[in-house]
């Protein structure tokens, strides 16, 4: 049972991957393409905050007087931190462009705006 | 029972993505994701990852939401309806779901402490970060010190994020969100009262604990990015209650435009100071006679300029939105 329920993140982790990409594929809306992205950005976050996690550790913080203190791996975490913010600024850089987009064709509908173009 | 509520919770996730997919209100969907970033915060906080959590919660149900709502404002929220079913996207994404998930049955378990993860260079760091650098929190310490390069390219990647925003909402001088102050009588939430008397308690406290974050981090879960968003989500809570004016008079897009800078330039400056004092780049031993006291420094700078640019970049960015919706 509990072989099985460990491995419940990392399922998830896919149907979470592959929810933001089909959002992104199939919908028109550029927000919403947007939004997809992120939610598909999470599931990489999801999944290597997975990978960090040691049974009976603990946040690595480290304990003065505790030396047998198991703690989680820090790196994974490191790398998620930064990424988070950088997923921030580049999704504002993206909402930007398409704020400029829907200026200029005044739509954001993908299809609307290449029959434009066309 | 912590393994119970993360499941649940993980369930949750799964729930709202699939809502935010059939939204076609897209304010609906902002909102859905904003939701979907608290649930992603609960399960960083239960996997042991406090400073990820903290983060999470800052900039994923705060400040994306905020900007989505506001690219919003400033085109649709509708989305056109979908004509035709995407039958090859459907069965490309199941069978790659499928096989991801077969795949994931060579995986090592949660938590399992044999895995290759934990092998390699985790216990080195874990077990020499007392010696070397001497402060409690890992994460601080490999994210200032032990990969400072990494932190620099993230840290730089903002900046240009952030210019870029400003470029780009900003066409030609008239319309520059730089010298444009917005009508102070017509914006915010001043006319109500609940949310505005509310809000005024709160925002002095979330800087407070932003500062706190900032200059705690390496006692506690924290740091420069974590403290920078906290402190632009209790702006823009104050921008959004009170008017863009009322916080442009209290941080100015000049002042901003400076923090952005000068953050960013602590970082390289003080990499360059430890090759000027005969070390390498970003090497912090060098800066002061005693090695850990020099490391203390290092980090504490530029953990002070990481929690400056991504505030500046943050702030700026909301009011550059805010700005357009102003006089579009």
């Amino acid at each position: 049972m509990m072989q099985i329920l460990g491995l419940y993140n990392y399922w998830v982790f896919a149907i979470l991957l592959m929810t933001g990409i089909y959002i992104v594929i199939s919908r028109t809306n550029l927000i919403k393409k947007l939004i997809g992205m992120s939610i598909f950005q999470s599931a990489v976050f999801l999944l290597y905050i997975t990978l960090d996690k040691v049974e009976g550790g603990t946040a690595p913080i480290l304990q003065a007087g505790a030396p047998e203190q198991l703690y989680s791996n820090p790196l994974p975490q490191v790398l998620i931190l930064t990424a988070i913010v950088v997923g921030i600024a580049t999704l504002s850089l993206g909402l930007a462009i398409v704020v400029r987009i829907s200026e200029a064709y005044g739509t954001i509908e993908e299809d609307q705006i290449r029959e434009m173009d066309s | 029972m912590v393994t119970f509520f993360g499941l649940f919770v993980l369930t949750l996730l799964v729930i709202t993505a699939i809502g935010i997919l059939r939204a076609e209100n897209l304010f609906a969907a902002v909102m859905l994701t904003g939701l979907f970033s608290l649930l992603m915060a609960s399960i960083f906080f239960i996997l042991d990852a406090a400073d990820v959590a903290l983060t999470e919660a800052a900039v994923g149900a705060g400040v994306a939401t905020v900007l989505m709502l506001s690219a919003l404002a400033l085109t649709s929220d509708r989305e056109q309806q979908q004509r035709r079913r995407h039958w090859i996207p459907i069965v490309v994404v199941s069978v790659t779901t499928l096989l991801i998930i077969y795949a994931t049955f060579d995986n090592p378990r949660l938590g399992d402490p044999g895995a290759p993860v934990h092998q390699h260079v985790a216990p080195w760091y874990l077990s020499e970060t007392p010696r070397l650098i001497d402060i409690p929190n890992v994460v601080t310490a490999i994210l200032a010190s032990f990969r400072g390069y990494d932190t620099l390219g993230e840290l730089f990647v903002i900046f240009t994020a952030g210019i870029g925003v400003l470029f780009m909402l900003s066409t030609d001088t008239e319309r520059s969100p730089l010298t444009l102050l917005p009508n102070p009588d017509t914006e915010g939430l001043r006319h109500h009262q609940v949310p505005r008397i509310i809000g005024r308690l709160l925002v002095p406290f979330i800087v407070l604990f932003g500062l706190y974050v900032q200059f705690h981090g390496e006692y506690g879960p924290g740091g420069g990015f974590q403290a920078g968003a906290l402190i632009s989500a209790g702006f823009i809570l104050f921008a959004l209650i009170e008017g863009e004016a009322a916080a442009l008079k209290v941080l100015s897009f000049r002042v901003l435009a400076g923090m952005i800078t000068t953050g960013a330039f602590l970082y390289v400056a003080v990499g360059l100071a430890g090759i000027a004092r005969g070390g390498n780049f970003l090497d912090y031993s060098v800066l002061l006679d005693d090695p850990i006291a020099g490391q203390h420094l290092g980090i504490i700078l530029i953990e002070l300029g990481v929690g400056l640019t991504v505030t500046g970049v943050l702030l700026s960015v909301f009011h550059a939105f805010a700005a357009r919706r102003q006089h579009s």
